[in-house]
């Protein structure tokens, strides 16, 4: 290795002969050094040297990015570094049975002080588990039998934890039995204390890992849960000084808001802003489509009366944002089945469109500029 | 009981860590150059040193003396055809997923859908549950293979229950052809593989079935009509869609293994073996 040094210059040879030993000790294992070329400088004594190496990379051996440590090794490490913490607290002066890491630490660092900026450069001492990586311990016994049940997957302790999370797959979306309903399975009559009980040991049965049998037995007792879908929030019914049952709600449409008052028992007057609607809404699209929609829906055109207030928006939006109140406050007077037809109209949903951006480089949101072949 | 010739001196010599020459008929019967040494284990120590003649002749007795029976776990008893047709074994698919190599195992068809015939899956099924019965008794790995989610789970714990191994996930590549580069150079291989569904979820062969025939794994498989038997080494025409079909089949094989450990403790007790004898001795005395 250091053969290439002897034909240069002597007062050079060891200090090169070092740098390249250095070198070399950096990467153990891998690193082959099949060829160190040395240019002669025209005329000069400086030599420039450039390594080629050629990287034996090993084939056909499984892909680790770690370094297989052997547990022997790691043990040799571990009964040095024990070994060395007590001659270094010793060394010390301290006791060498309540030696901890910090002082480790500060020994290390006052033995061996260091100008380096970077830390992770200055010598440590620490214990080979934070050192090493850890590595997987051989996974099967002196016979060769596997401890893991799971071990032929390739992946044991993630399989292991889906096949565990399975148990309680059908806990999910049902419910225990209520009590009336356990008393109709069992022709007896229960107290609360009894059911509960019961409860409480199902509930413990189900945490356990048990087999088929026992998931069988506790499903029994189990009921599934129909997902609701969201519901429909009702206004409640308030009451005003002359005793008239009213409910008021809101509704918005683009950027216009508008708040709606309806009344149980009117004529059929709608007024906007103080103004009636046939003055605030002249055209008859928004009259008919967006005002009187709501009651035609449920043929009670003259049964109610409205009052609301508006702004922002448009023509159209704020009639459109009137209906939405409209009809969200008509919820708390018509029964449920009514509601669930005004959802699936589409009454009931505020309208989520709104006015998208322009975009540079296009005239519009989506209008592109005139296409000019030349 | 050709396939049984080839599989046993694989098994015997994952029992018996010494390099024995076996006899020149059952080396005949061994398939190709990857035969029964490739699987011995290396850098086990021997157990007793002291005696080897007489451990020899002791473990020869525990061997050799299972394979004098025609049936010498009793797995008749386990089943009849009555429970069988019961747990709805002889139903399987229509005649249109009917595959060529299961026509001899259909007994007919009713209303377009295939019937097995379960006097021939009795006979098959007794020859497999003694097959893995034997392999229980030689402390072979057994690995049960599926890859129906609907099961999944109840195989994984039926294997956990006999102490054995299941793989029901995804099945990567090499895992038995490249097991040495994916574990370990000292990795054991599974001795029996048992498939409770031979299909995979796309309708296919399982990829275990072709890597075990390569690896010289005996394998016992549960084919519906739809399904490939020629791989197989011991095949069970029979449904392998219907939960009381499928919890047979585990309940059986559960039942059959821990029977053939249980056996083989037994055996190991009665003949005084020095590793069970050492055992003893440290842990309490034996009662006769």
């Amino acid at each position: 290795m250091a053969a290439p040094c002897v034909s240069c210059g002597r007062a050079l040879s060891a200090r090169l002969s070092l740098t390249v030993r250095a070198s070399l000790a950096r990467r153990p294992g891998h690193w082959k050094p099949s060829a160190v070329d040395w240019q002669m400088g025209a005329g000069s004594q400086l030599l420039k040297l450039i390594h080629t190496t050629a990287v034996t990379t090993k084939k056909n051996v499984p892909a680790s990015r770690h370094e297989v440590y052997t547990e022997d090794f790691i043990k040799k490490q571990i009964e040095e570094f024990n070994i060395g913490k007590r001659h270094l607290a010793n060394m010390m002066g301290e006791d060498p049975e309540t030696f901890t890491q910090e002082d480790i630490d500060r020994a290390i660092a006052y033995l061996f002080p260091s100008g380096l900026f970077e830390k992770r450069a200055r010598p440590i001492m620490k214990h080979p588990d934070q050192i090493f990586p850890k590595q997987r311990a051989i996974q099967w016994g002196k016979d060769g039998r596997p401890f893991h049940f799971l071990f032929y997957t390739g992946k044991p302790s993630y399989y292991s934890l889906m096949h565990v999370s399975m148990l309680h797959l059908y806990l999910i979306g049902s419910r225990w039995l209520i009590k009336e309903e356990l008393e109709e399975m069992l022709v007896e009559n229960l107290s609360d204390q009894d059911y509960m009980q019961f409860i409480r040991l199902l509930e413990k049965l189900s945490t356990l890992q048990c087999g088929p049998a026992e998931e069988e037995f506790v499903q029994r007792f189990r009921r599934g849960v129909a997902i609701q879908s969201k519901k429909q929030l009702i206004e409640p019914v308030q009451y005003d000084e002359r005793g008239m049952a009213f409910s008021t709600s809101e509704g918005r449409r683009k950027s216009a808001t508008a708040k709606a008052v309806v009344y149980e028992h009117g004529s059929g007057e709608i007024s906007v802003n103080g103004m009636g609607y046939l003055h605030y809404f002249p055209v008859l699209q928004d009259r008919c489509e967006q005002l009187m929609f709501p009651f035609h829906f449920l043929d009670r055109l003259g049964k109610h009366d409205v009052t609301c207030t508006v702004c922002g928006g448009g023509r159209s939006a704020q009639a459109g944002a009137i209906r939405l109140a409209v009809a969200k406050a008509l919820c708390s007077f018509i029964t449920e089945d009514e509601v669930e037809w005004m959802r699936q109209a589409g009454l009931l949903t505020s309208d989520p469109r709104v006015r998208e951006r322009k975009k540079p480089g296009q005239e519009g949101a989506r209008r592109k500029f005139t296409w000019k072949k030349r | 009981m050709a396939p049984a010739r080839t599989a046993l001196p694989r098994l015997l010599c994952a029992g018996v860590r010494s390099a024995r020459r076996w006899p020149g008929f059952l080396r005949k019967a061994t398939p190709g150059p990857a035969g029964p040494s490739g699987r011995m284990l290396t850098g086990a120590p021997n157990p007793a040193r002291s005696e080897p003649q007489d451990d020899h002749d002791l473990q020869r007795k525990i061997l050799d003396l299972p394979l004098k029976h025609s049936d010498f776990f009793n797995v008749k008893e386990l089943f009849s055809v009555k429970s069988l047709f019961e747990a709805r074994v002889h139903l399987g698919h229509k005649a249109g997923c009917r595959h060529r190599f299961m026509e001899p195992y259909i007994f007919g068809s009713r209303l377009d859908q295939d019937i097995i015939d379960l006097e021939q899956t009795a006979s098959h099924l007794q020859l497999a549950l003694n097959f893995t019965a034997h392999v229980a008794y030689r402390k072979g790995i057994i690995l049960f293979v599926s890859r129906n989610r609907q099961f999944m789970h109840l195989i994984e714990n039926t294997a956990q229950n006999c102490g054995e191994y299941a793989h029901t996930r995804y099945f990567k590549g090499g895992l038995l052809t490249n097991a040495q580069l994916l574990f370990g150079p000292e990795v054991r291989l599974p001795d029996l593989i048992i498939f409770l569904h031979t299909l995979n979820n796309v309708f296919e062969p399982h990829v275990a079935v072709r890597d075990a025939a390569k690896m010289n794994i005996p394998t016992v498989g549960i084919v519906d009509t739809n399904c490939n038997p020629c791989l197989i080494t011991y095949p069970i025409p029979g449904n392998d869609d219907s939960p009381p079909a499928v919890h047979l089949y585990c309940r059986l094989f559960c039942t059959t293994i821990n029977r053939a450990k249980e056996k083989r403790r037994q055996m190991e007790i009665l003949y005084q073996l020095p590793s069970v004898k050492r055992a003893e001795d440290s842990g309490t005395r034996r009662s006769s």
